[in-house]
């Protein structure tokens, strides 16, 4: 079964993701914010993770970069979640290493729609 | 409403273009009529429906049947249909078309994601076909209201995030406000029109290539034989026409063959003459 990290500092909108995720079959792991996200890939990296944008001690896009750093951290699929919509954040985090992009709010089909563009299921 | 109301909605849709409305989906009508009602000035939707009864050739009849045909949309929907699109259909008619113009028709493209899906892969292709090579894109649906959403190719971020990926949302769209429009240069290689594909279709053409996707399976009985016949009339020799998967499961009856390997894309049968 492929793994999933949903990391979000909202409680609740990890467990809507981690819902929606494993009804398309991914076992979850989550973590609240960038540095916990980044200790749970160095003990076993995730085959996707969903990333949120804005949170406490380490956000989304420096999260990403690090991974991009760490043994084995190219091997992740990551696709942002998060409220910021401009094309230029979006790009930046392109340039950091996203597959895919989902904008908020989200529902199941857009979950699903992202994961397949980014080659997940 | 009235159970009459729900009856003659039913029975417009039937008549006008040939699609099968469930008079017991009360709730599928209230919500689709609800909105003509509030933006004609009606008080509800038994008023509006008693005016349409007495006046039934006004285009107050048209907004209904036109509200009801809406149906669910996505930007690539069905990939596996457009990469058909991209590695079999394209590169078979540059080969037969050389310069003549290849035609490819989204027959009921609702507000445009499956025009603009196609007209996004030739533009990707573009590199990989002969420099020879010409497309021609043409929307049509039989609502007004579709056609100029399709045309200013402005979508809802909700839009934007079913079936497009990031890349191709990044190449060819903007944000305006709190939109995101197609980029001109796509939005120009579509020309529209409106259709209704149960009427008199000599004067549209003949097309090499026929989306018609979601629209046959939702026809009554009676409307469907006439809409075959028109698309066999409108598809040309070499053409293919492509449906959805459900409604190639169904069958498509005599005068099309299916291709082997695709189970939605078909020819026409050469030796059925009457579909010429």
């Amino acid at each position: 079964m492929k793994t999933c990290l949903v990391v979000d500092d909202s409680r609740v909108i990890r467990k809507v993701a981690r819902r929606i995720l494993e009804d398309i079959g991914f076992e979850i792991a989550e973590a609240s914010d960038g540095m916990e996200a980044l200790a749970w890939c160095r003990a076993a990296m995730p085959d996707a993770i969903l990333l949120d944008w804005n949170m406490p001690v380490m956000n989304g896009i420096e999260f990403l970069r690090r991974l991009r750093q760490e043994p084995g951290g190219d091997v992740p699929s990551v696709v942002f979640c998060t409220v910021e919509n401009d094309l230029d954040r979006i790009n930046e985090a392109l340039e950091a290493g996203a597959q895919e992009y989902i904008m908020k709010p989200f529902d199941g089909d857009i979950i699903a729609s992202k994961f397949a563009e980014a080659g997940l299921t | 409403m009235r159970p009459e109301d729900y009856e003659l909605v039913a029975e417009l849709c039937a008549s006008r273009s040939g699609l099968a409305v469930d008079s017991r989906k009360t709730y599928l009508i209230e919500s689709r009529l609800g909105p003509i009602a509030r933006r004609e000035g009606f008080g509800s939707i038994s008023e509006l429906m008693a005016t349409i009864k007495v006046r039934p050739e006004d285009s107050l009849a048209w907004s209904v049947v036109e509200a009801m045909s809406a149906g669910e949309t996505a930007f690539f929907r069905d990939h596996g249909t457009f990469e058909t699109f991209r590695s079999v259909i394209l590169p078979s008619l540059s080969r037969i078309r050389g310069e003549e113009p290849i035609r490819v028709w989204s027959a009921a493209c609702g507000p445009g994601q499956e025009i603009y899906s196609l007209a996004m892969t030739v533009d990707e292709e573009r590199g990989a076909l002969s420099p020879k090579t010409r497309i021609e894109l043409f929307g049509s649906d039989i609502s007004d209201r579709a056609l100029e959403k399709a045309q200013s190719g402005l979508y809802t971020q909700f839009e934007i995030q079913r079936g497009l990926s990031v890349r191709r949302l990044v190449r060819y769209f903007e944000k305006v406000d709190d939109n995101w429009q197609l980029t001109p240069r796509i939005r120009q290689m579509v020309r529209w029109r409106r259709i209704n594909l149960v009427s008199d279709l000599s004067a549209a053409g003949r097309f090499d290539v026929i989306f018609c996707r979601h629209v046959l399976g939702s026809m009554t009985q009676a409307a469907r034989p006439i809409l075959l016949r028109n698309l066999a009339r409108a598809l040309s020799p070499q053409g293919y026409l492509v449906v959805s998967q459900d409604e190639a499961a169904a069958g498509l009856g005599d005068g099309f063959l299916r291709l082997p390997d695709q189970r939605e894309v078909y020819s026409r049968d050469p030796a059925y003459q009457s579909a010429a």
